[in-house]
């Protein structure tokens, strides 16, 4: 039954998302932290999402979601002269994470949405699926 | 005996149903960088549908020829957007969603009919309730 390929479509756009999700949660829990080494200090990530075909070749059309890497941004890091900082380098100076609150909270809602859809699309298909079942009773 | 009358509904049960898989694809790639839209051509689908006849007996010239749906379903297209993207992706959740949404009610509708024949058969058999 071809409608049972749309579940494992939806649920790998969901795993997607929640990764998403996950990533963005990262970043927001790590924003405004700051290091005396620019290359210990968190950068921003982003995961990189691709398609791919289901193995059904006679199913053409059909593509579900996968997460191939997590990339970390090259946006620079805000110096900032703290000379009583713990962790400030010999020049006094801390470098802070160059995470952006505004972006990652548009980044969770996008991820949210995009989770509920695939959500009402099993609701759906599986609603569709029962009503078959009980075809001719 | 075969029964032609539920082929067709068989057939358009199973367009809308690959249909479904394909609008869900859709949506489940709205944030998938370079990923195209696809749909399915309905009309392709009943224009190869027109050919085929279900070869039911004629018993007055009045009588239309009976068609059905065909078993290879419909074309696969690229989606238009309306909007371009920076990532190249075509997906529009908005359409997407009325799409799939409008698919689940044809393939309810079908699923109707094919219950209604099936009912119309068990009826014949039993020669009544």
């Amino acid at each position: 039954m071809s409608l049972f390929n749309v579940i494992d479509v939806a649920g790998s756009a969901m795993n997607a998302q929640s990764v998403r999700l996950n990533v963005t949660a990262s970043n927001l829990a790590n924003a405004g932290s700051v290091s005396g080494d620019p290359d210990r200090v968190y950068r921003a990530r982003q995961p990189v999402f691709e398609s791919f075909q289901q193995s059904l070749a006679n199913h053409s059309g059909i593509a579900g979601v996968r997460m191939t890497s997590i990339v970390e941004s090259s946006a620079p890091l805000e110096m900032r002269f703290q000379p009583d900082h713990p962790d400030a380098d010999e020049n006094g100076n801390v470098y802070v994470s160059n995470v952006k609150n505004v972006e990652e909270m548009v980044n969770m809602l996008s991820a949210s949405r995009s989770y509920k859809n695939n959500v009402e699309i099993i609701n759906t298909t599986k609603d569709l699926l029962m009503q078959t079942l009980s075809l001719g009773r | 005996m075969e029964i032609k009358a539920l082929a067709l509904h068989e057939n358009a049960l199973r367009f809308r149903a690959h249909r479904n898989e394909v609008l869900a694809s859709n949506i489940a790639n709205a944030d998938t960088p370079n990923y195209k839209a696809r749909d399915l051509d309905f009309g392709a689908a009943l224009k190869g549908a027109q050919q085929q006849n279900l070869g039911l007996r004629k018993t007055s010239e009045m009588h239309r020829e009976a068609t059905g749906m065909s078993r290879s379903g419909g074309k696969l297209m690229y989606r238009v957007p309306v909007q371009p993207t920076l990532d190249d992706n075509t997906v529009e959740a908005d359409v997407e969603q009325a799409k799939f949404a409008e698919n689940a009610v044809q393939y309810r509708a079908s699923l109707a009919f094919l219950d209604g024949s099936i009912r119309t058969l068990k009826f014949a058999i039993k020669g009544g309730d």
